[in-house]
């Protein structure tokens, strides 16, 4: 029984991770500036794309496309921020929720045309595949290279926070973005560069959430919802409100799977709804 | 809440009930718009009644979000629950028995403005992100609910069974629509009627107000939070009797009158018409479904690629929506309000 509850929170947490990676750059860009942006997921899913077309069409070996699913993500989602995303920023909630969905179809749509409606999947390294066996716990070798991975980015992720000059200009735009402008600081350059961050990192996330679940056109719309869970209970611009809610959810959803399947997700949304009530600003929240 | 400063034609006017009077006095092109409505699918399109009856009810379910996004400023990503809360009450109540249509709505909107009103306690009290997430949570919660339970509501089959009577004892619902496009548009003529009224009162003013600065109207004196909740109810309410509408016209109920995909679409609807103006429900209701039905052979994958690119436009040129894109055609002096 043991045994099954700790491999149940084992995955629980290895989803979480992935969730975590997913989320955490739409935290801080919707701390930073307020802007609504939906279309967070196809950026995830662009990065699944990358990583798929580089090792299966390609023959490069599945690590060696990690970077590169951060970086075309990154970049494509920079040039959006630029061209199009700017102009909404005044433009009201409904209007940047309704554009960001409307680019999630069109992404949807594109990836259907370009690579079909199937379920997806990749060729793990020999290292990564079976399982990691301690007594009878059975511990997936690719979900510890999922949370690994996840801790890292964390990491360096909170210390950037912590210590860099940059960190230091983004903390002070998220907690009162009009001080920052009159001291001077870029917020719009600070925002350009977060957001790039941001989405790098969900189409980290996207290629390492193959191997979990697949990948498929809806991707975008499927982690949409578990994406704005996780910002909405951990609170807008807190890293470690991200990181709480995301391990929560993981292992509400794995073990809620696992336990009582019958309830299906209702568990996750009454758990959502009751948070959100009780405390409107999220978990670690501030503003 | 009618701030003089902010309207300035209002200076001249006497009283404020003159200029709410005036305001609310019927446009000549109106009468013409509902007489086409009404004729137009039954004299020209007489193959499309079935069409016509669906952008009838979807209107109707627009009509209900415009109240509280448009005018009260609520953004909802879940306003489908209370639509299929409307088509399973009616639906229910007709498999076990009770077939008559009328009635049947008056349940519908009771079932349907009560959870709205119990709703609109968490509503008003979060704003923003937690705004959506408990909109879009609610609408999940509720599919879920109908998915879980499928003793009463067929579950993902959907409700099989259900049989509604002859309307008012005398038109049988045909296999052509001509009945059920008369009552579609029937109570959507009625509740939008009752709709304009609400928008051009004092209490509509006031929501306006509201939805440009809440602050000031609390110290103003309005009850904000009272108001929200009593237009969400409403609005709630709507959405069930559209909800019903389907239901009794097309007698089967499936989960998707729940899911998100329906809130997502009743809000394009909206923004392509136009929020805070009763004709952007209609309008868009009207394109959209026109242009979905036009379009029905194509791969609905890329269909939505189409939708989505439209979207995208419509926020970025016509913030407006169509209808407001059109109004700004007009002279100023034909323009009212």
């Amino acid at each position: 029984m043991l045994v099954q509850i700790l491999g149940v929170l084992f995955d629980g947490f290895a989803y979480g991770m992935l969730l975590f990676l997913l989320s955490v750059g739409l935290s801080v860009t919707l701390g930073l500036m307020n802007f609504t942006n939906l279309a967070h997921g196809a950026f995830a899913m662009l990065g699944g794309y990358v990583t798929l077309a580089l090792s299966r069409d390609l023959g490069w070996p599945f690590l060696a496309t990690l970077p590169f699913a951060f970086l075309v993500s990154a970049i494509v989602a920079v040039g959006f921020e630029r061209l199009l995303f700017r102009r909404l920023y005044r433009a009201g909630e409904l209007n940047q929720v309704l554009f960001t969905i409307g680019l999630v179809f069109v992404a949807s749509a594109a990836a259907a045309y370009v690579f079909g409606t199937v379920h997806q999947s990749v060729d793990l390294p020999e290292a990564l595949r079976g399982s990691l066996e301690i007594g009878d716990l059975r511990l997936g070798r690719y979900r510890l290279f999922l949370i690994a991975t996840a801790l890292a980015v964390t990491l360096v992720v909170a210390l950037g926070l912590e210590y860099t000059r940059f960190g230091a200009r983004v903390r002070a735009a998220v907690d009162n973005q009009r001080a920052a402008r009159g001291l001077g600081i870029n917020v719009n350059r600070i925002f350009a560069i977060t957001f790039a961050i941001g989405s790098g990192l969900a189409g980290l996330g996207g290629a390492l959430a193959i191997e979990i679940t697949s990948l498929d056109p809806s991707f975008g719309f499927h982690y949409l919802v578990l994406v704005l869970i996780v910002v909405a209970v951990g609170g807008l611009g807190s890293i470690g409100g991200t990181f709480l809610a995301a391990a929560m959810l993981g292992i509400f959803d794995v073990a809620g799977k696992y336990l009582v399947p019958e309830m299906g997700a209702f568990l996750i949304y009454l758990i959502m709804v009751g948070i959100l009530y009780w405390k409107p600003l999220g978990l670690l929240g501030r503003r | 809440m009618t701030e003089p400063a902010a309207r300035p034609s209002t200076l001249t006017e006497a009283s404020p009930h003159v200029w709410l009077k005036r305001r609310a006095r019927p446009n000549p092109a109106e009468f013409g718009f509902w007489i086409v409505a009404l004729a137009a699918p039954y004299l020209l399109f007489p193959t499309y009644l079935a069409l016509a009856n669906q952008i009838a009810i979807a209107a109707l379910f627009t009509l209900s979000l415009d109240l509280i996004l448009g005018y009260a400023g609520i953004i909802s990503l879940g306003h489908a629950a209370f639509f299929g809360l409307g088509a399973y009450t009616a639906g229910i109540l007709s498999r076990y028995g009770w077939g008559e249509p009328v009635s049947g709505l008056a349940a519908a909107a009771a079932v349907a403005g009560l959870v709205g009103y119990c709703m609109s306690f968490v509503i008003v009290r979060v704003q923003h992100l937690a705004l959506l997430m408990i909109t879009l949570g609610f609408g999940f919660l509720l599919t879920e609910l109908a998915n879980a339970n499928g003793w009463l509501t067929g579950g993902a089959d959907g409700l099989q069974g259900v049989d509604t009577w002859k309307l008012l004892g005398w038109f049988k619902f045909d296999l052509w629509g001509r009945t059920a496009f008369g009552y579609s548009f029937a109570v959507l003529f009625v509740l939008f009627l009752v709709c304009r009224r609400l928008v051009h009162s004092p209490f509509g003013l006031s929501l306006e107000g509201i939805r440009e600065n809440p602050v000031r109207t609390a110290a103003l004196g309005a009850p904000n939070r009272a108001h929200l909740r009593r237009v969400f109810t409403f609005a709630a309410a709507i959405a069930g009797i559209a909800g019903a509408l389907l239901a009794q016209t097309t007698e089967t109920v499936s989960l998707e009158t729940l899911g998100f995909q329906r809130s997502a679409e009743v809000a394009i609807m909206l923004i392509l018409g136009g929020t805070g103006r009763l004709y952007g429900a209609i309008v868009g209701a009207i394109l959209f479904l026109f242009a979905r039905d036009q379009l029905a052979g194509m791969n609905p994958q890329y269909w939505y690629f189409w939708i989505g690119l439209l979207l995208m436009a419509v926020v970025l040129f016509l913030p407006d929506g169509i209808v407001g894109g059109l109004a700004r055609l007009v002279p100023a002096r034909w323009r009212r309000t």
